[in-house]
């Protein structure tokens, strides 16, 4: 079944490979229509690691919007590659010196002046030009999920044939079985044999009378149900798995997983705080003010963001309610002012009587937060990971050597309890980390 | 076999018609049960359809309905900032520096705050004058979070908003500008100079305006004094570390006196030092906290301690001065010159009495000893009171001159001794504006009320003394539509500047000169330049000029002091510790705070010596219920009568003399269980703490909240020991500190040879010790509130305070002698021979459980103790407090189940349990019931629940962060680090509790643990405790 899949990965992957090919080759062909030679893949790095933050091709933002921008200019303006140069090079510069159009745009844009690029060099802006020169690329959206291979039937048919098989065979066997014995039963009664029934105490009865198999029952029953009782009982509180659905739905997968954000980016106090801390939503502005839709990953979602209705626009709209609650005007690129809270549901609950400080254990320790947290960057939704309970860390309190290296703290004391320990390296607990008050006051 | 016998119940069953008899067969109960009374009436009864089958399912169901419900956890939510404050990290907390200046209280504090809410106030290490807090400051940022605050600006009792308040203001005050009346403001103390500018300039704006400071509790005879002496209003300063010999006739020093603040100078000379330490006389007439920290005090009442200085002024010039004062008294005066004598210009004289002789004799003393301790080239501004000009206003007010009247920071209509005249005055002004941040008497009788801002949530400058400046931030924004007074003046003079933009223009003009303001600010103080010489020698010509009539003024106010005559009893009002002048009246911490002197919390009271109460039928007694009752008695002042007031029984009160407390007995705007004692404002007649008084008996008792019945030490000398500086400096410690001797083998050893447990190897890691100096320790209190903000102690109220249910974690404990020193009740005891006779031990202690006439008083801060060998960690049944490596002794409250085992093997009596839910319960409506009153609340530290034990945990929370902080910054622990985290010794300015870490070298407890006077709370025991105490040696070299 598996394989079946990957095959068929494979044409999909071949396809949009080909796609891909297609349009650049078409883009190159369109390229020498204007007056460009420069290369737009590398435009299109440069252009995200020096542009995007304040210009898009197709949106206003900080900047003017870039698409043609130099074919757009050419034409209304009547200026050529040769001042976008200088511009680019030198902006402040170029309003300085009084330039008509310079200061016009200086003058639209709210006076925020562009950053100057004096290292680029021309072929660079080239590159770059190339780039918002060429038609943006239709993300290729293969909608409708699977690809022309059509659904895998096979595999499932071969599964339950198996199945269907075994089950036969099992038939076969208990017909047969019921035949012999049928066999059996009318060779004996042909040979004259009565079958004598024993008149027997029904099974039960059998087993009230019997007072010592009773009691033992009782008490393998009681010892049972006590057991589950216990289990069910010590789940009571702990929340291990409880993925609550968020007033936004904001996916880790993406920011940490897909985009390899670093968490503490964002939950930034957990290296000097109690708290790691939810970021305020101007943390969320820092990159939102440019990313403002989910453009996804190339290949378009997957089956199982489809099945689960994240497609792109869902997750646009998820930004959009970023923006509604930072109280951000998008048409205007300021804010209004107009905020309101987000009223995110906790996932991780520790109780008031137990204290847990990020920062002990981000900071000193140096954990990381998969430890605790599990895989977030693989979850769409976070979930409870750890079970929270003291005995799980307890467990990890236990089992951790405590990390000394090149702490001036740690140095007189881990040299003597090392030493009065007779060990190499000090798990928390000898540290002192199991004692009551260390959690709880 | 049955038996046929029967027994008669009663007579009345003789007679077989008896109805009674018949009635009682039917029915079992004599009297009917009121079932009525918990199920409501017939007819409510008879008309609900609910039968019994139907309420049993009813309870089943809502039982099983509410144990799933609980197995199911809550959603809660988190919500993070829009935009986070750059300065604010969830979790960490952020330190402000600002100033408390309300007029009663003035210092230099750090304001901690988490999240943005001001949590607990902290001494300001950086200021040199006034940095630290006291209990009221400590209690101070409760005040902020008081529920019964005035919420908005109100008129005649309704809401009204600040523009129409701003525009009808206005529009009346310019209207009074041609009218010729005056624009009163009657204002508290400010001593700052952005306002004194603020209301020149307002005055210059308006015309007319009349400016009066009044203080409460005035200090207007000392202010009359230093202003006739040196041409300045305003208050000597001291420094009592200064001094060798220290001679107060009736001033508090050490609580309010002349604003306060004098007790750590004054606790560092308590400290012996290279054999020496200061000694201190006290001449008063009730026990006050000072005259209980002396080494030698004279019970006297205030007329004759005016006599007794005149005297003392005579003797040290060697002149003959009149009036008649008692042998014994003489001879002790006589004694006190000797000591001065011999200290010259290391003594100092001070007096309590609000009289301006006196005040000019002192003042006279000081100069001519040239007293080091005694400061009057940078004088103290945080008194300005006049009682001149405030009299005077109140007639004019009287007599329709004033249009009107503009008041901050007072309540005149509760402490005005003469509050009906300006009830009648305030009704002839055409406009009253009252600034108060609570409903009080004064904004029940004025028109408009602005709600005022708390000072932690508004701006402001203070010069406390001359050349040191503070400066007031706020450390939250309003949390109401407050607005400040000074911002209204500016508003009101058509100014469109903000009052921070006023203080920066005062102070870059007149004060930082080429300092920066925001290091200032971040400072929160800033010495500026001293008065330059020119000035200091203008002075000087001006003293000589005056110099003739000085004398001649000295010698007859000497005279009119030796003619002061005395009739009948005669009154002290004081200033309480836990209340000081009543503005903080609705503030729970403080209301529960117990007086260190009497132990009483709660209330105000009449403290009488055992002599006059025994003369006029008063009593305290300890009832059954386990709390303290006294009588009531009616008071009288020429002619004004304060009825029900409570009677204590007051040991070292001067005979013929009382005492009560300002501060009590608010009613308006209060909530019901805050109103308690009385008023004693209405007996301070012409702004005079001393008063001509008949006090009589009235019926019935009146039940105290007192914390410590017992008030002796029983000769138990180990608790609390002491000795002489004497014996101190010749004798060898094993003889005033001796180890307590236990038998083994029919052997006495030493106490601390002797282990039932293996000892754990404590030289590893932390190990936290906390010594506590008697010498040092003055029993302020402002630990016991620190305590009470950093570790979320809850307020239990008055009834339970009674039934010893008191939640103090850190208490102090003050004890009386019971023969004239603790020497000889421990002599005493030691020589009690047999069980009855002279000498019997039976009648000897019960005559030890008395206090003397004139006790000696010790106090003794005692908390857990965080045995090595605890006795509560071996009885818990459930191991809910178990010891730590670092030397706590930890105590985990959700594992608690609530045995109090525990407390009642400690020996120490600190484990506090908690018999009720304290938190969001009705039954207890101090600050925990409400969501304000909560923001308080620490959030590092949890909130107890009901039936669980609490105690002390030497603030483990801060010692944990300390530590966290260290390794985060890959350093070891700096020096003093955690004595200044931990809320006790932060709190205390004098020096008397030291925390720390004693296997860290150099550190200061590690050389305090090993010091000679250090010794163990009842060490025979053999706990161990990480709690050590310093012998309290007293001074008693009579010169």
């Amino acid at each position: 079944m598996k394989k079946v899949l990957d095959r068929n990965q494979i044409f999909r992957n071949l396809g949009i490979n080909l796609v891909v090919f297609l349009l650049f080759f078409s883009a190159s062909l369109f390229a020498q229509d204007v007056p460009s030679d420069g290369d737009p893949i590398n435009g299109k790095k440069l252009f995200n690691q020096n542009c995007a933050a304040c210009h898009s091709l197709d949106r206003k933002m900080t900047g003017p919007v870039l698409a043609n921008v130099e074919s757009r200019l050419a034409e209304d303006e009547g200026l050529d590659r040769e001042w976008l140069y200088t511009w680019i090079k030198n902006s402040p510069g170029m309003i300085k010196s009084g330039d008509a159009y310079a200061n016009k745009i200086y003058e639209e844009y709210s006076k925020a002046a562009m950053t100057p690029f004096p290292t680029f060099s021309n072929a660079d802006i080239d590159d770059i030009l190339a780039y918002t020169a060429a038609t943006p690329a239709v993300p290729v959206v293969v909608n409708g999920g699977p690809g022309p291979g059509g659904e895998v039937q096979p595999s499932g048919l071969s599964n339950e044939l198996i199945l269907g098989a075994l089950v036969l065979v099992f038939g076969l066997l208990v017909v047969m079985l019921f035949l012999v014995n049928k066999t059996l039963k009318s060779i004996v009664s042909a040979n004259g044999v009565v079958l004598e029934k024993e008149k027997r105490l029904p099974i039960w009865k059998a087993f009230a009378k019997n007072q010592f198999l009773v009691l033992v029952t009782s008490i393998l029953l009681l010892l049972t149900s006590a057991y589950f009782a216990y289990g069910w009982m010590m789940q009571i509180g702990v929340d291990q798995g409880y993925a609550p659905v968020q007033p936004i739905h904001f996916s880790h997968k993406v920011h940490a997983g897909d985009n390899k954000i670093e968490c503490k980016y964002c939950h930034s106090s957990a290296r000097v705080s109690k708290t790691s801390g939810v970021p305020s939503l101007n943390v969320c502005m820092n990159c939102h003010k440019s990313i403002y839709q989910y453009q996804g990953n190339p290949e378009g979602p997957t089956r199982e963001d489809l099945a689960n209705g994240y497609t792109n626009d869902f997750y646009t709209a998820e930004i959009k309610k970023l923006y509604e609650a930072v109280g951000w005007d998008e048409e205007n690129q300021k804010y209004t002012g107009e905020t309101k809270a987000v009223e995110w549901v906790r996932v991780h609950n520790l109780p008031d009587f137990a204290y847990f400080n990020h920062s002990q254990h981000v900071t000193v320790a140096g954990i990381d937060c998969q430890t605790c947290h599990g895989p977030v960057e693989e979850m769409d939704i976070v979930e409870q990971y750890a079970p929270l309970t003291m005995g799980w860390c307890i467990s990890c309190h236990r089992e951790t050597n405590v990390k000394v290296e090149g702490n001036e703290y740690y140095a007189k004391i881990h040299a003597e309890l090392s030493k009065k320990y007779g060990v190499e390296q000090l798990t928390a607990a000898q540290m002192g980390g199991m004692e009551c008050g260390k959690c709880h006051y | 076999m049955a038996s046929n016998k029967k027994y008669w119940k009663s007579e009345a069953e003789l007679n077989p018609n008896d109805s009674i008899v018949e009635t009682l067969k039917q029915n079992e109960f004599v009297q009917e049960i009121p079932v009525d009374e918990f199920l409501g009436d017939k007819e409510t009864l008879a008309s609900s359809s609910t039968n019994r089958r139907d309420f049993l399912k009813y309870v089943g169901f809502s039982t099983a309905a509410a144990s799933l419900a609980a197995c199911e956890g809550p959603v809660i939510k988190t919500i993070p900032y829009v935009v986070q404050p750059e300065n604010i990290i969830p979790g960490v907390a952020n330190y402000y520096a600002t100033t408390i200046a309300n007029g009663f209280d003035f210092a230099s504090v750090l304001v901690k705050t988490r999240e943005g809410r001001p949590i607990k106030i902290e001494n300001n290490t950086d200021a040199k004058v006034m940095g630290s807090a006291n209990a009221r400051v400590h209690a101070s940022v409760l005040s902020l979070y008081d529920s019964t605050r005035l919420q908005g600006p109100t008129t005649n009792g309704e809401g009204v908003s600040w523009k129409t308040l701003d525009v009808d203001v206005k529009a009346k005050l310019s209207a009074l500008k041609d009218s010729g009346k005056q624009i009163a403001l009657l204002t508290q103390t400010y001593a700052s100079p952005s306002t004194s500018r603020l209301i020149a300039e307002f005055s210059e704006a308006n015309g007319n305006v009349n400016h009066v400071v009044y203080d409460a509790i005035s200090e207007d005879a000392a202010l009359n004094a230093f202003e006739a002496k040196y041409g300045e209003r305003a208050l000597a300063d001291y420094d009592f570390e200064k001094a060798d010999v220290i001679v107060s006739f009736g001033a508090d020093f050490l609580s309010d006196w002349q604003g306060g603040g004098y007790d750590s100078g004054y606790a560092k000379g308590r400290v012996p030092k290279h054999g020496k330490m200061s000694r201190h006389i006290q001449i008063e007439a009730n026990m006050s906290l000072t005259g209980a920290n002396a080494d030698k005090r004279i019970p006297l009442i205030p007329s004759q301690q005016k006599i007794a200085l005149a005297k003392l002024f005579g003797k040290l010039n060697n002149s003959n001065v009149g009036g008649a004062v008692s042998e014994s008294v003489d001879k002790a005066l006589d004694a006190i010159v000797k000591e001065i004598g011999k200290a010259g210009s290391r003594a100092v004289v001070v007096t309590g009495l609000d009289d301006e002789n006196a005040q000019a004799v002192v003042l006279a003393i000081n100069e001519m000893l040239r007293s080091e301790a005694y400061d009057t080239a940078a004088p103290k501004y945080i008194r300005k009171g006049n009682v001149k000009a405030v009299n005077a206003l109140i007639a004019d007010m009287k007599a329709g001159k004033v249009g009107a009247l503009i008041t901050d920071g007072v309540n005149p209509m509760y402490s005005l001794p003469n509050a009906a005249d300006f009830a009648e005055g305030i009704k002839n002004v055409e406009l009253s504006v009252v600034f108060s941040s609570n409903k009080n008497e004064t904004t029940e009788v004025a028109q408009y009320v602005a709600a005022a801002s708390h000072y932690l949530e508004s701006w402001g400058d203070a010069q406390l003394k001359k050349g040191h400046y503070s400066l007031m931030q706020p450390t939250i924004k309003e949390l109401f539509d407050t607005r400040q007074f000074q911002s209204a003046l500016l508003q009101w003079m058509g100014s469109d500047k903000s009052y921070y933009d006023y203080i920066k223009e005062t102070w870059s003009a007149d004060i930082l000169g080429e300092s920066e303001w925001n290091k200032t600010l971040h400072d929160g103080v800033f010495v500026g330049a001293m008065p330059s010489i020119d000035a200091l020698t203008e002075t000087v010509v001006e003293e000589e000029g005056t110099e003739v009539s000085a004398i001649t003024s000295i010698s007859s106010a000497v005279s009119s002091l030796a003619n002061t005559s005395s009739a009948g009893m005669e009154l002290t009002l004081y200033s309480k510790v836990g209340m000081g002048d009543g503005q903080q009246a609705s503030n729970p911490w403080l209301q529960e705070f117990p007086d260190p002197i009497t132990r009483v919390s709660w209330d105000n009271y009449v403290t009488i010596s055992k002599a006059d109460a025994l003369a006029l039928g008063f009593v305290n007694e300890n009832v059954a219920n386990g709390g303290l009752d006294g009588s009531y008695a009616k008071m009288t002042v020429n002619g004004v009568v304060l009825e029900n007031v409570p009677v204590i029984i007051q040991p070292g009160q001067a005979k013929g003399s009382l005492g009560l407390s300002f501060g009590y007995g608010k009613e308006v705007g209060m909530k019901k269980e805050m109103q308690n004692g009385v008023n004693a404002f209405a007996l301070y007649q012409g702004f005079s703490n001393t008063q001509a008084v008949t006090i009589e008996k009235s019926a019935g008792m009146h039940e105290f909240a007192c914390v410590q019945l017992h008030k002796t030490l029983m000769g138990r000398g180990d608790i609390i020991k002491e000795t002489t500086l004497e014996v101190f400096n010749t004798k060898d410690h094993s003889e005033w500190n001796p180890v307590p001797q236990v038998s083994l083998n029919h052997n006495e050893v030493p106490a601390t040879s002797v282990d039932l447990w293996d000892s754990f190897d404590r030289s590893i890691g932390h190990h936290f010790n906390l010594s506590i100096d008697l010498n040092a320790c003055t029993g302020c209190g402002a630990c016991v509130i620190a305590c009470h903000a950093e570790n979320n102690v809850p307020v239990v109220g008055k009834e339970e305070i009674r039934k010893s249910r008191d939640m103090h974690w850190l208490r102090i404990d003050r004890y009386y002698s019971s023969e004239d020193t603790f020497e000889e009740d421990d002599i005493k005891k030691d020589n009690f021979d047999g069980l009855s006779g002279d000498k019997g031990s039976l009648s000897g202690f019960a005559e030890l459980e008395d206090p003397s006439e004139n006790p000696q008083v010790a106090f003794q801060p005692v908390m857990c103790q965080h045995c090595n060998h605890a006795p509560c960690e071996t009885v818990c049944p459930v191991a809910a407090t178990s010891h730590g490596r670092q030397g706590q002794n930890h105590m985990a409250y959700n594992r608690c189940v609530g045995t109090r085992y525990c407390a009642n093997n400690c020996p120490y009596k600190v484990r506090r349990f908690n018999w009720f839910l304290y938190n969001n319960n009705d039954e207890f409506d101090y600050n925990m019931n409400n969501d304000l009153g909560k923001m308080v609340i620490n959030p590092d530290v949890v909130v107890r629940s009901r039936g669980v034990m609490e105690k002390c945990s030497f603030c483990i929370q801060a010692t944990q962060a300390v530590i966290l902080q260290a390794k985060r910054e890959g350093r070891v622990v700096a020096n003093g680090e955690f004595n200044d985290a931990v809320a006790c010794s932060a709190a205390c300015s004098s020096g008397a509790m030291r925390f720390g870490d004693v296997n860290e070298e150099g550190s200061v407890i590690s050389e305090l643990v090993k010091d000679e006077r250090a010794y163990h709370l009842l060490e025979h025991v053999g706990t161990k405790p990480n709690v050590v105490y310093q012998v309290k040696v007293r001074n008693t070299n009579e010169a």
